[in-house]
Formats: C-alpha cells, sequence, structure tokens
C-alpha cells in the first residue's frame, strides 16, 4: 500500500513538472514565437486599440513573410494571441495574467493608452515577461523600477514642451504667457507636468492651468478665461474629444490666440470634422511619415503608409507605426540573445540601438525610448478645405515653415 | 478657486447666458424623465443614453451631407419607435414592481445601450457642425454661439408643443389621467397599456431632440450619457413631477450653477458639483420632511 502510494507521487510529481514545464516552453513552439497581447477593441479605446492592432499585425505579417526570425540557427515566425480588454484597467491586468499563467505566454506586447499599460506592467514585471510596449508614454511608467518594460515612444513629458521652447524662440527668447488645459489622466497629467518643467527652464509663466474632467465636452469657461487674459500660447491635451471640443469652441466663440497647441489631433480627423476651422492648430505626434528614418523591412515612412493603406484602407497615424516598430524591436532582440531566455532577452532588449522607419530606438534604464524626439505638426489647408499635418518641428525634418501668430479670426 | 468671474463683470454675463442656455436643453431632457417618472414611476437611468442615440442619428444625417438641424425633426419619430420597442420589450414588465427593479433594468439598457452604441458607431468623438455662427453682444465681451440659442428655441418650442399636447389632445388628457390615477383611469376605460407606451415614446422622442441640440452644440461619444441622467434626475427631484414651470427654472438654475462652479471650483469640479448640489438637495428634503412627520405626530 505504501508502495504504491509512493508511486502514485511519484508519477503525479513528474506529471506536474513535465506539465510544467511543458507549459512555460509551449509559447516557442515549433517555429512559432506566440506572443501575447491584451489590446482594446472594445469600449472608449476601440478605435486606437485596432490601430494598435494593425500596426502588431502588419509586421508580423511582414518579418514572416521576409524570413522570420533567426535564433539558434532555427527559423521562427511570430504568432500573436489577442485579448479584448475592453479599455477597461482591472480587466487588461487580469488578461495579462491569463495570457501568461493560462496560455504561457512568454513575451508580451503591450496594450493600448497609459492607463491601460500601468495595469499590466506590475503583472508581467512579477513573472518576468519583457514586454515591449507602444502606446503608453506617461512617465510614471519609467520611473517605477521596472526591468521588464520597454517602451519604444517618447515619454509624454515630451509632447509638448517642443512647442513652448518653440514659442520663447520666436518671443526673442523671452518667457511666455501660458494657458493650459489637461484632462485629468495619467497621460495628459504627464504632458502638463513637461509644460510645468519647461515653463520653468524658458522663465514663462503659466497664466491658466485648468484641469478637464473625463466627460469633458465643453471647455467655454477656460475659453472665457483665454480671451480675457490673452496669453501667448494655449495648450490642449484631452484625448481626441479635447482637441475636438477645443477646436469647436475656439472657432465658434472667435478666441485669438497666437500659437495653439494640442495632442491627439491627426488633420484628417480635425478637418473631416471642423474643415477650416482647424487650421494653424499645433500638433504633437510620435512620428510623421515624412520623417527620414529607414529599415530594411518597411523602408521608410512614406513607403510603410502606402503598404498600410493598401492593407488596410487608410492612412496610418503614429499609433499603428509605433506598434509595427514594436515587434522589430522584439525580433532585433531575439536574435541578438540568440536564446529564449527570457532574462537575456531582456538584456538583449535593454541593450537595443537600431533604426527603424519609426526613428531611433534606444532605451534608458526606466524603459523609455531617449533616441527618437517628438515632432510636432501644423495643421494647414488649401482653398478647397482639404488640410494635412505639415511637420514644422524639428527644423531637420520640417516640411514647411510654421505659421506664428495664429491669424485672427476677424482677418480669416 | 479662481474668483476672476468676479473680478470680470462680464465673465459673469457670460456664465449666466451660457448656463441659462444650457440649462433649457438639460430642461428638456428632465421634462421627459418628469413625465415618463409621473406617469410610470420609473427612474430611467437610460435617459441620458437615449440623449447620446438621438446625437448619432443627426451626426449620421449630417454625415450624408443633410443639414444636422433637419435632426430635431427625424431623431424624435425614429427615438419614439425605439422608446415603444423598448416599453414592449423590457419595460412592460417592470412598470408595475417595485422601484428598484424599474432602476436595475432600466440601467442595464443603458450598458447595452452603451455597448451597442460603441459596436455601431465607435469609440471616436464626434459632432455635427451646424455653421451657425457667433453672436457677439457687449461690444465683443460676451460670445453667444448661435448653436446654443438654436438650441435653446428649439427646447422651448418643443416644450411649449408638448404642454398644448397634453392639455389638448386625447392621448395627452389620457396620460395625465393616468398619472393622477392609474386604477381609476383604467376603470373609466382608458387603455393605460397604451398610455405607457406612448408616455415612454414620447420621453425616448424628447430625448431624441435634446440629443440632436448636443451633436449640433457640443460633442457625442457612446459613453457620454450618465452625465445627462444625473442632470435630468437632480432638476426632477427639485421641481418635482408633473411641474413644468417648475423643471425649466430648475433647469437653468442647475446650469447657472455648473458655470459657476466651472469657473470658481474648476471645469474639474463641474459634474461633481452637480452630484454634491444633488446629494445637499436630497439631505435638505429628508430633513424638511423629518419635520413634517414630527408636527404630524
Amino acid at each position: 500500500m505504501r508502495v504504491k502510494n509512493i508511486l502514485i507521487t511519484f508519477v503525479s510529481a513528474i506529471v506536474i513538472l513535465f506539465s510544467t514545464s511543458f507549459a512555460s516552453f509551449a509559447k516557442v513552439v515549433g517555429d512559432k514565437i506566440i506572443l501575447g497581447a491584451a489590446i482594446s477593441l472594445t469600449g472608449k479605446y476601440s478605435s486606437n486599440g485596432v490601430h494598435t492592432q494593425n500596426g502588431y499585425n502588419m509586421a508580423v505579417d511582414r518579418i514572416n513573410s521576409m524570413g522570420g526570425v533567426k535564433v539558434g540557427g532555427k527559423t521562427y515566425k511570430f504568432d500573436i494571441i489577442y485579448y479584448d480588454d475592453e479599455s477597461n484597467p482591472k480587466r487588461a491586468a487580469q488578461l495579462a495574467e491569463r495570457l501568461i499563467s493560462q496560455d504561457g505566454v512568454e513575451f508580451m506586447l503591450g496594450p493600448y493608452s497609459s492607463g491601460l499599460t500601468k495595469a499590466i506592467a506590475p503583472v508581467t514585471e512579477k513573472y518576468g515577461v519583457p514586454m515591449v510596449e507602444a502606446n503608453g508614454a506617461s512617465r510614471s511608467l519609467f520611473t517605477k523600477g521596472y526591468k521588464y518594460l520597454f517602451a519604444v515612444l517618447a515619454p509624454a513629458n515630451l509632447y509638448l514642451d517642443v512647442a513652448i521652447r518653440t514659442a520663447v524662440e520666436l518671443n526673442g527668447g523671452k518667457g511666455v504667457r501660458i494657458a493650459q488645459a489637461f484632462e485629468q489622466d495619467a497621460f495628459s497629467q504627464d504632458v502638463r507636468l513637461g509644460i510645468l518643467d519647461a515653463a520653468k527652464e524658458t522663465g514663462s509663466e503659466i497664466i491658466i492651468d485648468d484641469k478637464l474632467p473625463k466627460e469633458l465636452n465643453d471647455m467655454a469657461a477656460t475659453l472665457v478665461k483665454v480671451k480675457q487674459m490673452k496669453p501667448d500660447v494655449l495648450v490642449v491635451s484631452g484625448h481626441t474629444k479635447g482637441a475636438l471640443t477645443a477646436i469647436r469652441q475656439i472657432a465658434e466663440m472667435k478666441v485669438d490666440v497666437p500659437m495653439l497647441a494640442m495632442t491627439h489631433c491627426d488633420a484628417a480627423k480635425l478637418s473631416k470634422q471642423h474643415g477650416k476651422n482647424s487650421q494653424y492648430a499645433l500638433c504633437a505626434s510620435q512620428w510623421h511619415k515624412t520623417l527620414t528614418y529607414k529599415d530594411d523591412f518597411f523602408k521608410d515612412g512614406m513607403t510603410y503608409a502606402a503598404d498600410f493603406e493598401k492593407e488596410f484602407g487608410y492612412d496610418p497615424p503614429y499609433q499603428a507605426a509605433e506598434s509595427s516598430a514594436a515587434l522589430l524591436v522584439f525580433k532585433d532582440a531575439f536574435e541578438r540573445a540568440n536564446t529564449f531566455d527570457q532574462k537575456k532577452v531582456r538584456d538583449a532588449l535593454a541593450a537595443t540601438n537600431m533604426q527603424t522607419f519609426y526613428g531611433n530606438i534606444k532605451f534608458a534604464s526606466g524603459g523609455q525610448n531617449v533616441d527618437k524626439p517628438m515632432v510636432l505638426f501644423q495643421v494647414m489647408c488649401d482653398g478647397a478645405g482639404n488640410c494635412e499635418n505639415k511637420v514644422v518641428a524639428p527644423l531637420k525634418w520640417a516640411s514647411a515653415e510654421l505659421i506664428h501668430p495664429i491669424p485672427k479670426w476677424s482677418k480669416r | 478657486m479662481d474668483f476672476m468671474v468676479f473680478q470680470y463683470p462680464m465673465i459673469s454675463v457670460q456664465a449666466c447666458l451660457d448656463g441659462i442656455l444650457l440649462g433649457i436643453l438639460f430642461a428638456l431632457i428632465a421634462y421627459g424623465m418628469a413625465l415618463q417618472w409621473g406617469v410610470m414611476n420609473i427612474i430611467n437611468i437610460a435617459q441620458g443614453d437615449l440623449v447620446i442615440l438621438g446625437g448619432y442619428i443627426a451626426y449620421f444625417m449630417y454625415l450624408y451631407g443633410i443639414h444636422p438641424a433637419w435632426g430635431v425633426i427625424v431623431a424624435p419619430i425614429i427615438m419614439y419607435f425605439v422608446g415603444v420597442c423598448l416599453y414592449k420589450l423590457v419595460i412592460n414588465k417592470v412598470v408595475d414592481r417595485d422601484l428598484f427593479i424599474s432602476i436595475l433594468a432600466t440601467f442595464g439598457i443603458s450598458i447595452l445601450f452603451m455597448q451597442l452604441m460603441n459596436f455601431a458607431f465607435g469609440a471616436d468623438v464626434v459632432l455635427a457642425n451646424s455653421g451657425y455662427g457667433t453672436t457677439f453682444l457687449f461690444d465683443s465681451a460676451v460670445v453667444l454661439p448661435n448653436s446654443k440659442i438654436f438650441s435653446a428655441f428649439i427646447s422651448i418650442l418643443f416644450a411649449i408643443c408638448l404642454v398644448i399636447y397634453m392639455k389638448k389632445s386625447k392621448l395627452g388628457r389620457a396620460i395625465r389621467a393616468t398619472a393622477q390615477n392609474a386604477r381609476a383611469a383604467k376603470i373609466l376605460g382608458v387603455d393605460t397599456e397604451k398610455v405607457y407606451a406612448a408616455t415612454f415614446g414620447i420621453n425616448a422622442a424628447l430625448c431624441g431632440v435634446a440629443g440632436a441640440l448636443i451633436s449640433i452644440t457640443f460633442t457625442i461619444h457612446p459613453y457620454m450619457g450618465l452625465p445627462y441622467t444625473i442632470r435630468s434626475f437632480m432638476i426632477v427631484i427639485v421641481a418635482g413631477l408633473g411641474n413644468l414651470p417648475g423643471v425649466a427654472m430648475s433647469g437653468m438654475g442647475l446650469g447657472v450653477f455648473e458655470e459657476f462652479a466651472d469657473y470658481i471650483l474648476g471645469t474639474e469640479f463641474r459634474i461633481g458639483s452637480v452630484f454634491l448640489l444633488l446629494v445637499l438637495i436630497l439631505v435638505y428634503r429628508r430633513f424638511k420632511l423629518s419635520r413634517k412627520r414630527e408636527y404630524l405626530k
């Protein structure tokens, strides 16, 4: 009886050992490297969630069709398991847990938005799962000492600081008067911190500092104050709804301000809804198709944009481009590590120093990309009301000259 | 805290006018809620979502090149049928039940509507441009977008039409009779089932008008309904059921209160201040009721 018990225990132990070791190697099976991603396919972030997914898929197809990933003399192909996080941070954390502990995923791609990345990062960190993310720019992600988090994008505090510096430069080096309105979410508040830093360094003064609610659809009060105080720069960050609301009400209330700088203000979206009213807005962007970075897979921004449009039927927003870049980073790191050992892959990721069509990528110790500046574009429209984003800063890539100050409404 | 609103008197004027125009629009939504609350004893949590759905109707007309102002005619017609269908499918099962059941049922409808709108229309924030221009007052110190004036005007027009309809028409009289005493109305030959369906339909139609106006004045998004539900709930609580002038006054009061809260406390406390006011009014009402009870004893 006793021998039988020992035998059963022994057999069970072996079964458990095999099953766990099978699980932990389950996600590099045969010739496939299976990555996991929780993405917002429904809920309030679903538009950008879909851009993220399209960016990932585009890169997977491209890398696989161009020879895949070579590790230990063998060629592997990428595959991704997606789950829908419903734009909900709690759900995202649960799904990350599920991807890692049930599906056995060993390498993760990031979700869309800083808030969701913040929810997932502690989980991937706990399990030591390297995660390359492309859509979480909040500064607080990079100050927590995470070792397994790598972001291909520039942190949020750098989004609009170039606008303040440009305004100061145009003001003959003297500080400017800034009015700002930011939504109360992790990302926008980090953009705000960046502006505060830039204002301090340039001796600028913040004369209006409003916080916008998540249900924002009216910022008339802020704009009335702007009309009264006449600042040199108005900065607005509140995702797409902030940009749309600001443009609508600035035009309706005829608010004259020499510079209007915003985040999430893609010209296509703005001009579709507002036509020429969106003209002259300055928008911060991680990427623009006219930038001249190059790589072997997508060649350059223009080629990427053309290929993306062919496949998905629309011009790629920067959220798609940065998501594609995340896959290029993973491929590079796997090949340099030459193994699927998570620690070694993590070290290889930390040592990344490469150029992609999206920009240079080199990670600081906090995991943020420090080798890629933000670009600033201005919405410019022709006589027929067709509007386009034109890069105006940094000067190296400028395709048009910045129009400053913005002409008054009475003269438009 | 920012007291700029008191330093510059014109800002106070701006805040008051903005508040009144906004309040009239809120009052229209609240009137629908008061109507069906009074008649059917149902607190409709999905009120705001019906508003947003109405907004999408106007937005789609705008997308297809029709001026969104036509939405104030088309949206209520479509929304009336949506309301009647909703009544036949769900509300008729909860109409005579506990208030809590109706809150739960309409809360469920609210979630369903949000997800369906998100699924059907996407998660992007959208708006319909009316191209109505701007009115400048007091040497351009006060600026009023004409879309807001248009919204207030249409809201008043619909409210007047509704009052006349309720007083003069057969169905209006039946609705009022049912609100007073459903059982007695039934005995006297009123088809209360039909009255309930029509009431819910009229409420949805009013939400449709308000939604079309909101898409012209502000922005719409599948998840933006709740603040409109809270506001109408608040207005109805202050004004009481079946009190149209009360609803209008309370709507405008809330609009002005919100605008001043926005200037003084900051935009981030705008909705928060409405919630706070709601709690204060509920506490005050309870206090008043308990005193009345003591007096009766």
